[in-house]
């Protein structure tokens, strides 16, 4: 099973929603809009020819200076009776950051859903659950927002320079 | 012998003279308990495995809600659990994580690629070796490097040693939450073994940070070569001495089968892997799907269970036990020659003595400590078998010199969920077996 077959099968059904689409390290990365991202991942569970029945992995990435396309929910599928992967990227804005909950096709989600919403405040709507799970109930920010910065930020020993970037804060 | 029965039969008497009183408290309580029982199930989920219990059934009508944990012997880490119990069998159960969260990926966001390896050793610290391998192999993968046949056939030998120590650890433990102290201090002394080749290897027993991107940071030495000899000799003979203790134990099998099973459609919807997957019946095993550091060169088998409970857990632990010492046989026996380390100056530090005298290894010094080698930019997913299941890193570097966003694929955080769903319906000290069967490290699940 090649990538450019799966994704043909994948443009065939829901050509309009494939945003764009890559290659990383063999595994195809498909960029899908945040509307129809529920009927995409079930179509892909329970289609027979792609069988994508495994939720490897999901969760957040927070790309601040992304206009309206700050966060990314990135879900990782893995089809074993085909033996590929599949990585499947969501941008959701800022002012908006919400997306349907999978937990109902894949029970497995249940937790990394809490998990990202714990740590970048994404909301996954239909979520039985949506609380925090690995940080405290009462902690009022998102820690793994971009904003939050791990050192100290009056130090300057550690500037983001040494990290071989320009700083995050702009 | 005639006292005895004297007693005995005036116990029968008491027993009777109580019955009818006994009879009328059960129906008082009836209603009451009718009554718990429907606002019970209209809250509750519905108990989607078959294989449990019916949960209708009540024993002494009245629900107490105890905390299984945080800090319990039973629960070898620090989980906490909610159970809703009625008698000694679990109606409900809410589980609490994040207790010792240490923020691990948030952490990695701000430390150097070489620094981010004993955070790894800190995940599932019952086989940290494969946790750092698993990530060398993720940033060899990002920056393009072919290594050395030997360095991956150590890796293997390193990687089979940690999971044999990790499966040791998970088993004797389930010896003694059945009431077998015994099979837990056995295999101690093997694990110790295995402890004294890391240390052969690393210079640290626990938390290894073993090896370096790149291959290992020194050659088996010839004491390693003659403490695995060692091992390969002794260890079979001192493994089925331990299995021998609970596998055909009628005591051990009682206890722990059907307890706290899981069909492999829930288990695959839970995202299951590793043992407790292959318990269920479903052989999925990483080295085998989409091998890595040569897996792929080795004879072994990957065992499965039928009914996905405790029993079948402890076997196909014991099982993958004997592969993976089948598997460091083969990879010792045609170990290849050559260097132990890939030809990766950017990454690898040079010894130190050159660092003093070659202009060259100097300067690699210098960049790979103050952090100024060049990382490509680029998203890498890369998993291995761990002790536990598929654990994965999902990295996401910009070119920076960490990496942009890390993100790890934790076995036990994501099959932990399912507890619930399987002690609903068992005992309490059932619930403790099934734990300790899952083998949910608290560091792994809490990151």
């Amino acid at each position: 099973m090649n990538n450019e077959f799966i994704l043909s099968r994948i443009q065939e059904h829901f050509g309009a929603e494939v945003i764009s689409s890559e290659v990383n390290f063999g595994i195809l990365t498909i960029e899908i809009t945040a509307s129809k991202s529920y009927e995409i991942i079930e179509w892909l569970k329970n289609d027979t020819v792609l069988d994508c029945s495994f939720l490897t992995l999901l969760g957040g990435v927070h790309y601040p200076d992304d206009k309206n396309r700050e966060f990314a929910v990135v879900y990782h599928l893995h089809s074993w009776r085909k033996d590929f992967r599949l990585r499947l990227k969501v941008f959701i804005p800022a002012e908006n950051p919400s997306i349907r909950s999978i937990v109902n096709i894949y029970n497995g989600a249940n937790w990394m859903e809490r998990e990202t919403y714990d740590f970048f405040g994404i909301i996954f709507e239909g979520h039985p659950n949506l609380r925090r799970i690995l940080n405290m109930d009462d902690m009022d920010y998102f820690p793994m927002r971009k904003e939050y910065e791990l050192e100290d930020a009056t130090r300057e020993d550690k500037d983001d320079r040494f990290f071989g970037r320009s700083s995050n804060q702009n | 012998m005639k006292e005895e029965n004297i007693a005995l039969s005036s116990a029968e008497n008491n027993a009777a003279e109580s019955t009818p009183q006994f009879k009328e408290i059960q129906a008082e309580s009836r209603e009451a308990l009718e009554k718990l029982l429907s606002d019970a199930t209209d809250s509750n989920t519905e108990v989607s495995n078959s294989k449990n219990n019916d949960t209708e059934e009540t024993i002494d009508g009245k629900y107490a809600t105890i905390n299984f944990g945080p800090t319990h012997p039973a629960t070898h880490g620090i989980f906490q659990n909610i159970l809703k119990v009625d008698g000694e069998k679990i109606i409900s159960s809410e589980q609490t994580v994040g207790y010792i969260h240490r923020a691990f990926e948030k952490l990695a966001e701000r430390r150097p690629y070489n620094q981010i390896t004993p955070i790894t050793d800190r995940l599932n610290y019952c086989s940290s070796p494969i946790n750092n391998m698993g990530w060398h192999m993720t940033v060899e993968k990002l920056i393009g490097v072919e290594i050395p046949k030997r360095v991956q056939y150590m890796r293997v030998i390193i990687m089979e040693l940690a999971r044999i120590a990790d499966h040791l650890i998970c088993n004797s433990v389930i010896g003694v939450d059945t009431g077998a102290l015994t099979s837990f201090f056995y295999p101690f002394a093997e694990r110790e073994k295995i402890y004294e080749l890391y240390e052969e290897v690393c210079g640290a027993r626990l938390t290894t940070n073993i090896g370096r991107i790149g291959g290992f940071e020194r050659d088996f030495t010839p004491t390693f070569h003659e403490k695995l000899k060692n091992f390969l000799r002794t260890f079979p003979k001192a493994f089925e001495e331990f299995n021998g203790m609970l596998e055909r134990n009628r005591i051990f099998m009682d206890r722990t089968k059907g307890a706290g099973p899981i069909s492999a459609e829930r288990a695959l919807n839970y995202s299951f892997t590793g043992p407790n997957l292959r318990a269920a019946g479903v052989d999925y095993d990483v080295r085998v799907m989409q091998p890595y550091s040569s897996y792929e060169d080795f004879d072994f088998i990957i065992p499965v269970g039928v009914n996905g409970d405790t029993y079948d857990r402890f076997m196909v632990r014991q099982e993958e036990v004997r592969q993976s010492l089948k598997i460091i046989e083969q990879a010792y026996k045609n170990l290849p020659e050559g260097d132990y380390k890939a030809d990766l100056p950017e990454f690898y530090l040079p010894p130190k003595q050159e660092v003093y005298n070659n202009m060259e290894a100097l300067i690699y010094h210098f960049k790979i400590v103050m952090g100024e080698t060049e990382i490509p930019a680029g998203e890498v997913y890369h998993s291995v078998e761990g002790g536990n299941g598929e654990l994965g890193y999902y990295l996401i570097s910009d070119g920076g010199r960490s990496p942009y966003r890390l993100q790890f694929r934790r076995p036990c955080f994501i099959y932990y969920q399912a507890y619930p769903e399987m002690i609903t319906g068992m005992t309490i000290s059932d619930a403790v077996l099934t734990l300790s069967s899952m083998n949910v490290i608290a560091g792994e699940l809490d990151a």
